[in-house]
């Protein structure tokens, strides 16, 4: 979502969908399917962004918003996850 | 032209007739911290909301930063508001300042200019406000008491404008003009009121309908919001030039347009200042014109946004420009003729332009002054040149490179 920006930039509430913290990343998360996900779902709850989903034992993390923090990865009980370099 | 408005002639202090002014224009919110020289105008303001003769929050506070923040957030709540100060409490309001323009709250400023430390002085010059030209403010300088007096009524019009919203800083130099008796003609408040009409905020703080302002804005964001303000500075000059005509219609006397230029017919140089020097030059520019020296003056009174396609205008077919000025940005010279230089470097002809630093901390600038930086620029151009400097109170090397300068 891209808002219009007021004069002032004035912002209504629940804007902050608009900031795209994403934008601040350089490394993703990604699931490294060496060992089968339990769906515990520690990475759901450790997300500070709220950027991350477990639906059917299958990590999702939306990259709009992921900042690239590296909880997810940590907190894994099974390290299942690491942080991939992107290149843009 | 018939003019229809009522004015009360008045010999008064210089602080005295901007708080005159500022009670006409009827701010709700004044908040300011004491500071010499601007001290005498928030006494004013504030014994005319002691005496109930203005309705008005007046808001004591503990430092120059709380002031403006005070104004910030009284501005942020759409109401019209009023602040001045000086030299180091216009610097601690630095951070503010930025925070103001940022959030489109026109707020008015009266900056008594006065030399900035270390070392300590409490006397003029103008380092105070052009330190602050990044700022987002617009900044605008007056010669004498009934101009900056004017000024204060034209800012308020031209701040609240909605293409421009922008606050608004009036330049005055301090003691100079602030404490100096002057005539000054006050205009009666029925037809200030009909002039600058209640500030009508585009959004403001509301429990009711909860809003940010000032809210986070990532790299995708930040760009178009500073372009935001650019644009309305860019957009300025037109408003600007159309209160000016408004307030010579209503008030009969100068507006604010960017320039007012003096004998400046058939002129091979211009001196070219800011505030109250041009009494000094102007007067000069007399003396040399009866001598036969096609000379002219030109005073700038804005500052920001900077006139640059006026200033073309009036400069074409000048071979040489003196600009005079109470400011420098070490390391590179005064920041008005950088300015210059920088508006008219692309012209295919344009004049030769020197810079001089004239009147820091109080020194003062008198026809003598402005007749040796006339003389310098007539034996070539130069860059950065200090005028007056007392050859007695430096070592032989510094001597040597400031006598430099004047060969």
């Amino acid at each position: 979502m891209k808002i219009k920006i007021p004069i002032g930039a004035i912002a209504e509430p629940g804007s902050s969908v608009a900031t795209k913290t994403g934008s601040w990343r350089t490394e993703k998360p990604e699931y490294t399917g060496e060992k089968p996900c339990t769906g515990c779902q520690s990475c759901v709850r450790a997300c500070p962004e709220g950027a991350v989903t477990v639906e059917d034992k299958h990590f999702v993390v939306d990259l709009d918003f992921c900042k690239g923090c590296a909880l997810c990865v940590a907190v894994c009980p099974i390290k299942g996850l690491s942080m991939e370099e992107e290149v843009r | 032209m018939a003019i229809a408005a009522k004015q009360e002639r008045r010999v008064i202090e210089g602080s005295m007739a901007v708080a005159e002014m500022v009670k006409r224009c009827r701010p709700h919110v004044v908040s300011a911290y004491p500071i010499t020289p601007q001290t005498h105008i928030v006494e004013d303001i504030s014994e005319f909301v002691a005496d109930g003769e203005m309705q008005c929050e007046f808001i004591n506070c503990e430092s120059e930063f709380s002031a403006i923040s005070i104004c910030l957030g009284a501005s942020a709540t759409g109401s019209r508001v009023y602040t001045a100060t000086s030299s180091q409490g216009l610097l601690l309001m630095t951070e503010v300042l930025f925070n103001v323009s940022g959030l489109r709250l026109p707020i008015l400023l009266t900056c008594a200019n006065r030399a900035v430390s270390s070392p300590l002085s409490i006397w003029n010059d103008q380092q105070d406000s052009i330190a602050m030209r990044d700022s987002g403010w617009m900044q605008f300088y007056g010669e004498d008491n009934q101009e900056v007096a004017d000024l204060h009524l034209q800012a308020y019009k031209i701040a609240e404008d909605h293409r421009v919203l922008l606050p608004v800083m009036v330049c005055m130099d301090g003691f100079i003009l602030t404490h100096a008796f002057e005539p000054v003609e006050l205009p009666a408040q029925e037809d200030v009121d009909a002039f600058l009409p209640p500030y009508q905020a585009v959004a403001k703080l509301d429990p009711q309908q909860p809003i940010t302002m000032g809210a986070f804005a990532d790299p995708n964001y930040y760009m178009e919001i500073r372009w935001q303000l650019e644009y309305a500075m860019q957009q300025a000059p037109a408003v600007i030039e159309q209160v000016a005509a408004e307030f010579e219609q209503t008030f009969g006397r100068p507006g604010l347009h960017a320039l007012e230029s003096y004998r400046t017919e058939g002129a091979e140089t211009i001196i070219l200042g800011l505030g109250s020097m041009l009494s000094a030059i102007k007067d000069t520019v007399d003396e040399l014109r009866a001598e036969g020296e096609p000379v002219g003056a030109i005073k700038l009174r804005w500052y920001r946004p900077f006139p640059r396609q006026q200033l073309i205008e009036a400069l074409r077919g000048v071979k040489r420009v003196a600009v005079m000025e109470k400011d420098i940005s070490l390391g590179m010279g005064g920041a008005v003729c950088a300015d210059l230089r920088s508006a008219l470097y692309d012209l295919d002809q344009r004049p030769a332009i020197t810079g001089f630093v004239v009147g820091l901390g109080g020194r003062d600038i008198t026809n003598r002054t402005v007749r040796a930086c006339y003389e310098r620029v007539q034996r070539g151009p130069g860059e950065n040149i200090w005028v007056e400097l007392d050859e007695d109170l430096l070592d032989p090397d510094m001597l040597r490179a400031w006598k430099q300068q004047w060969e």
